[in-house]
């Protein structure tokens, strides 16, 4: 299962990041192989629309549950509408390699 | 021939409702019969309240057209996606899902224009707001738009108001909203001259600056009136004088007149002081503007 974690920049050593839509990047770590590939939001700057862009990516990559600060409702309403799971987590601490290492235990 | 004036002010509370109600009231006793106030502050219209004696005559949606994609047709090409500026579609071609997201569309058409099919993407009318008209007999004195709960369309709602053919007097005064953004502007950008309200405080300084720097980069002819003045205040006086603006008038601070206008009778008994300074105004204005209507 594929599962997206929003990070503040492009490795594991980065801060988890707490926005979704205007997230830097988007962490995809797969749990079949333990691999994981950092994908550029390139709508983060977005003057609107960037939750709902956010929404497609993680649909058109097949991500089945994103972890998040939290989500927007046109973000929250599409993921809904394709039973895509959004876990929220206040940690702004963490680095997206511990959250990771969390998930595997 | 009409002409349409607006009243703004950057900073609210300055008195935009005031001076509105009491020039189209003084106008109307003072100049012409045919002045229409139009209330564009759709967010939160309220010179109604004020108008007393006035019925509502009509009232009418007011629409946006919002593309819908018929998924029976669409190829999935994302086309449309790719000429939206505001990140208003989605389109999954593995999940067969094409949809615009209505609080996003700005009805701007690319996506029609941009989609190879025809009959794949058509326009639906939503209502975004409410026209109403009040008046006495036949004649409209003011209309008013108000924006429906959680429709983000304020510009759309003022320009399609603003379009109306029962706006038709000779003078038509647009009591504009709050603020510097988007809806000032659309409501500024269709007057032939804006006046702008400001009051001596520090606060209504600052904002009207901001106001005066937007009519600049316009290129929109203004004046300033003064309300609530007392004197007090210099640095707006100086500020006006150093940058050349015109002063239309001063109307006095009446400690009274704020009370009449928390019980909702603005235009009852308007203190003398207050009537021979919109007087003036209108004078003014006459020469300025009004032999064009």
């Amino acid at each position: 299962m594929k599962i997206a974690i929003t990070s503040s920049g492009d490795s594991t050593d980065a801060k988890f990041d707490l926005r979704f839509g205007r997230a830097a990047y988007f962490c995809v770590y797969d749990t079949s192989n333990g691999s994981t590939q950092f994908i550029a939001n390139e709508q983060c700057d977005a003057q609107g629309g960037a939750g709902t862009k956010a929404a497609e990516k993680m649909i058109e990559l097949g991500v089945k549950r994103i972890i998040s600060g939290d989500f927007g409702p046109k973000a929250k309403d599409l993921l809904n509408q394709f039973k895509i799971q959004m876990v929220m987590l206040d940690d702004a601490n963490s680095t997206v390699g511990v959250i990771i290492d969390k998930l595997s235990v | 021939m009409s002409v349409k004036i607006a009243i703004a002010s950057g900073k609210g509370g300055t008195g935009k409702t005031t001076v509105s109600l009491n020039l189209f009231h003084h106008l109307k006793t003072q100049a012409t019969a045919s002045v229409q106030l139009i209330d564009c502050d759709v967010e939160e219209p309220n010179d109604a309240l004020f108008l007393k004696g006035y019925k509502k005559q009509s009232e009418e949606a007011i629409h946006q057209m919002i593309p819908h994609i018929d998924t029976s047709q669409c190829t999935f090409c994302r086309q449309c996606v790719e000429y939206c500026e505001f990140n208003a579609i989605v389109v999954l071609p593995t999940a067969n899902f094409a949809e615009v997201n209505k609080s996003l569309c700005h009805s701007c058409g690319a996506c029609t224009y941009a989609c190879p099919v025809p009959e794949a993407i058509i326009e639906e009318a939503h209502p975004i707001a409410q026209l109403s008209c009040y008046g006495n007999c036949e004649h409209t004195s003011l209309v008013e738009g108000r924006l429906n709960i959680g429709s983000p369309m304020q510009t759309l709602a003022i320009k399609e108001l603003l379009k109306s053919h029962h706006v038709n007097a000779d003078i038509q005064l647009l009591d504009a909203p709050p603020g510097t953004s988007c809806p000032v502007v659309a409501t500024v950008t269709q007057a032939d001259y804006t006046i702008l309200v400001t009051e001596p405080s520090p606060f209504g300084l600052h904002d009207l600056k901001l106001m005066v720097a937007l009519m600049r980069e316009l290129q929109q002819p203004f004046g300033v009136i003064i309300n609530k003045y007392e004197d007090n205040f210099k640095a707006l006086d100086d500020y006006l004088a150093a940058e050349k603006i015109e002063v239309l008038g001063k109307i006095p601070f009446s400690s009274n007149y704020a009370h009449q206008y928390a019980r909702g009778a603005l235009l009852d008994d308007i203190p003398d002081t207050i009537t021979t300074a919109y007087q003036a105004i209108i004078t003014h204005l006459q020469s300025k503007l009004l032999q064009y209507a």
